[in-house]
Order: structure tokens, then C-alpha cells, then sequence
């Protein structure tokens, strides 16, 4: 499922006002919410690395939050699958709670001008080409 | 989730967040009286449907 940003019920959190954003003016940002008891993410995780590896050069940064509360679930999960990107931590879920995320795993694309251009609740290997080629068209812009 | 769904109707709707999977954990999802969970989750399994009605969605994501 994807839910453009233009869509009326979803309000675009003011990214350039989030730290974690902070030196990362310029880039694209793939922000994905993640959590260790779901497996969806665990099957997007390969998938986001090889995005990172192959559009890195071309300005994709790959940030994967977590939502566990328990910190030691989050790095049991990155020892049996590893991230290959930047991973963070959001155990209130305040930044989940600011972006609205309504599923598990769910990712935000964002350009480089601080905007919101794609929602995607979930994870689906059947998906990825479209997905990919979202992203590659934001990177061109 | 037929006993989870059974538990949100006894204790009354609760909205639960999409990350919230530890959900045995809070006092608002433990039943406080078990009749009307029981025949609730008699009927949904019955029906074979997912029950919840005040399930806020969330959950896993698609796969």
C-alpha cells in the first residue's frame, strides 16, 4: 500500500526540524520503521541494504528506526539479520508517533528538499521494482 | 488474536499502536470479567473471522 504525500489525511511532519535529519540536507531519505517481532521487516532489511549500496553515490540515506522498547530485542534482531545502513532508535516512538506510522514496517521517502513524497505501509518482495523505481525517479529530480 | 480481540472487548475499545506488540503487558488488555470475552471469542471463532471491533489496526505490516 502506498499513500502519496499529497494525500489530504496525512499532515507532513516538519522534517527539516527533526535531528535526526541534521546534516542531511541534500540528500534523499529512505526513513523506515522497524521492530524486532516482525517479520516483514526482517525480509525488507536485505532489500534496503542493497538500495543503500547500489543509490548511495547518488544520494540515498537509508535510516532505519526502531520502535522496540526493549533495546536488547533490537540487537538480538541485528545480529541474526544486519543492517547495512544507519539504524537509530525511538523507543517512545515520538518520531513514529510525529510521522503517523499506521503499520509495521512502514517507510517514508523524502526528498531533498525536506518533503514527503511516498508512503509505504508494510513489506512485499513483489513490490520492490516499483518502489525502487520511486525512489530512483526522486534521486534524478 | 481471538483472545486478544476477546480481552479489547471486555476491557473496552483501546486504540493500540502499530508498534505496540507486547500488548499482554497492560493493565488495559487484561479481561475483567471473563463471560462476555468467552462468548465473544466462542463467536469469532464460530464465525471464523478476526474479530476486534475496536481493534485500532496496526499490527504486522503485509506480506
Amino acid at each position: 500500500m502506498a499513500l502519496t504525500a499529497s494525500s489530504p489525511t496525512h499532515a507532513s511532519p516538519d522534517v527539516t526540524a527533526v535531528p535526526l535529519f541534521k546534516d542531511l540536507s541534500g540528500k534523499v531519505i529512505l526513513l523506515d520503521f522497524w521492530a524486532s517481532w516482525c517479520q516483514p521487516c526482517r525480509q525488507s532489511f536485505p532489500w534496503m541494504g542493497d538500495l543503500q549500496r547500489r543509490y548511495g553515490p547518488q544520494g540515498l540515506i537509508v535510516i532505519a528506526v526502531n520502535l522496540d522498547r526493549d533495546r536488547q530485542l533490537a540487537e538480538r534482531f541485528l545480529e541474526q539479520t544486519p543492517a547495512e545502513f544507519r539504524v537509530e532508535y525511538d523507543s517512545q516512538a515520538a518520531l513514529a508517533t510525529e510521522f503517523e506510522v499506521a503499520a509495521m514496517p512502514m517507510s517514508f521517502l523524502i526528498d531533498r528538499q525536506g518533503r514527503v513524497r511516498n508512503r509505504h505501509a508494510g513489506f512485499r518482495a513483489a513490490q520492490r521494482a516499483e518502489r525502487e523505481s520511486i525512489i530512483a525517479q526522486i534521486l534524478k529530480e | 488474536m481471538l483472545v486478544m480481540a476477546a480481552a479489547l472487548l471486555a476491557g473496552g475499545c483501546t486504540t493500540v499502536k502499530p508498534w505496540e506488540r507486547d500488548l499482554h503487558a497492560r493493565p488495559d488488555m487484561q479481561p475483567s470479567t471473563l463471560d462476555g470475552a468467552i462468548d465473544d471469542h466462542i463467536y469469532f471463532s464460530k464465525e471464523a473471522s478476526s474479530g476486534g471491533r475496536g481493534f485500532g489496526g496496526g499490527g504486522c505490516g503485509c506480506n
